[in-house]
């Protein structure tokens, strides 16, 4: 397999008055070409920032990341992201929003009037694929939130990016919309053969979705553990009961437990329900 | 008998939907509550002014006011002092708007412009604008554009900086999307952050339009002949009290026509705002 994302040593220290954070720290990690990654793990791992950083939204303090074999330092239209929310323009149409890479300068570089042809014909391969369609000539507010993030993912997707990055797109949604989300994100992948990075604190969204779940833990943020999901390659909803699934489950759940140094103190629940009782 | 039915069951409407927290009410219950908030002033200030507790010269009846406006219209020349001090106060409010904008914009969107001006901006937006009347007499002249300049001194500081706030209040996702769409940084001032903010920069240009209004009166303190506010100057010195109340009737329906225009333009000009 060829290498797509070369991450190498990457360390990410914030400077504020008291402490220095280190949000990454010795980071190694190679994404394959075509590849759907998932990142998990507890707050303040560092995984949101990871993601930035192969976006080029966030510049690192050592280390590198390559595409292509090619040294990153700033954003491109070889990868778009897309976000938990507010990253949609308002005032254009879900055909607006989608269409927004074209009234860039990037866009109308090498233009013909068979490429704009070819552009529209896209976006409206994008609204069927999306099943938006029927609402193109709305607005995003008129939109629900599960919609939202379709126009987002049709709008990344329009410039035909090498590479997805999704910071938790579906974070904000309900669980029903989130799993015919899953299948949809799952046949986009499968359909536009892009490198699809995702980053999410849901496990069971991590494993569904990914070929591998890289588990980060905080303080300082570094990888935890990489898992191979032990799933068929296509995926359905049924999976998530196999025995497969739920040991993986459990497996990531139980390091992120660990690493995040947080769990439920049960002497002290006991403690305060005592009083409780005797007042 | 069946009219007093019907005005006791709207009242019983109104009542029971009035301590709803952010409640809604229907647009016609809206719409009498607003006529009845501008009324009970109105009804207050006649009865005062009718009761004789208080002298006609410190407070005269609406009548009073009405037939002095009248007057003013026809005997004396009402509609040249509105045409004046409309015209200083937009003079001076689209000098301050069109020097605003872009600096707002600047300093919303680039930290090292932001550090350049906003402390400065912070410092003479507290200085009165009425102190720099002789300045600006001393400078610009007693012509038109010293009053003017008044109206500008007093608007463009604000301005700046509540515009410099709506583009920082622009998402830093929708920026960072544009980014990862491979937009430059003109496109994205040109095509996000301006549009983004669009709606934001016009309500405060229609607060900061009202604040233009406030400063008419010091405006016109300067060397003028003509105007609203400087005939209200003019009637205190005659001790002209209805014409004083005409003159801040006028300025208060004038600044609330225009705040309409702007509310229907906001509405004309970002449809998408008011869908749902």
């Amino acid at each position: 397999m060829n290498s797509k994302i070369n991450i190498s040593n990457a360390q990410k220290i914030f400077v504020s008055k008291n402490s220095n954070i280190v949000a990454l720290k010795d980071i190694q990690l190679e994404i394959t070409n075509n590849e759907f990654i998932t990142f998990v793990g507890a707050s303040g791992c560092g995984k949101s920032t990871l993601l930035r950083a192969i976006g080029g939204l966030e510049s690192l303090t050592t280390g590198s990341i390559c595409i292509d074999g090619v040294l990153i330092d700033k954003p491109n239209v070889d990868r778009a992201m897309v976000f938990q929310h507010y990253s949609l323009y308002p005032w254009l149409s879900v055909m607006g929003n989608i269409k927004f890479c074209r009234q860039l300068k990037i866009g109308r570089e090498k233009l013909s009037s068979a490429d704009v042809e070819a552009a529209s014909g896209r976006a409206d391969a994008l609204l069927a694929l999306m099943g938006l369609t029927h609402v193109r000539d709305y607005y995003p507010n008129q939109l629900s939130g599960g919609m939202q993030q379709r126009v987002a993912i049709a709008r990344a997707l329009m410039s035909r990016p090498q590479i997805l990055l999704m910071d938790e797109p579906f974070g904000a949604l309900d669980a029903q919309t989130r799993e015919v989300m899953h299948d949809l994100i799952l046949h986009v992948s499968n359909l536009e053969k892009t490198t699809i990075v995702f980053v999410t604190h849901d496990v069971e969204e991590a494993i569904y979705l990914g070929q591998r779940v890289v588990v980060m833990a905080p303080r300082p943020g570094r990888i935890d553990s990489i898992v191979k999901v032990n799933l068929p390659d296509k995926r359905n909803q049924d999976m998530k009961l196999s025995p497969q699934f739920l040991e993986q489950k459990k497996e990531i759940l139980t390091r992120i437990r660990e690493t995040a140094g947080m769990h439920t103190d049960f002497e002290l629940l006991g403690r305060m329900t005592q009083i409780t009782n005797e007042a | 008998m069946r009219s007093v039915q019907t005005i006791y069951y709207f009242l019983k409407a109104v009542c029971n939907s009035f301590w709803i927290i952010r409640g809604h009410i229907s647009r016609n219950h809206y719409l009498l509550l607003a006529m009845f908030g501008l009324l009970l002033p109105l009804a207050a200030w006649w009865l005062l002014s009718m009761s004789g507790l208080v002298e006609k010269v410190f407070m005269p009846s609406p009548l009073d006011v009405l037939k002095r406006a009248f007057i003013w219209f026809s005997d004396e020349s009402l509609m040249a002092d509105i045409w004046i001090s409309t015209y200083r106060v937009f003079a001076g409010f689209f000098l301050s708007a069109i020097l605003a904008i872009p600096l707002g914009v600047l300093i919303g969107t680039y930290q090292p412009i932001k550090a350049m001006f906003e402390p400065l901006m912070d410092l003479i937006r507290y200085m009165p604008a009425v102190a720099f009347i002789p300045l600006v007499m001393l400078w610009v002249g007693i012509e038109e554009s010293s009053k003017i300049a008044i109206i500008f001194i007093g608007t463009f500081f604000q301005m700046v900086l509540m515009l410099a706030e709506d583009i920082r209040r622009v998402p830093n996702n929708q920026i960072e999307a544009a980014q990862t769409m491979g937009a430059n940084s003109n496109e994205i001032v040109s095509l996000v952050i301006i549009q983004s903010a669009k709606p934001a920069l016009l309500d405060t240009l229609r607060v900061t339009m009202g604040w233009a209004w406030t400063y008419l009166v010091v405006a016109e303190l300067v060397a003028a002949n003509s105007g609203l506010g400087y005939s209200i100057l003019r009637a205190q010195r005659f001790m002209q009290t209805d014409k004083i109340f005409a003159g801040i009737i006028l300025i208060g329906l004038i600044g609330l026509a225009i705040d309409q225009l702007f509310r229907l333009l906001h509405r004309k000009s970002f449809p998408w705002l008011y869908l749902s």
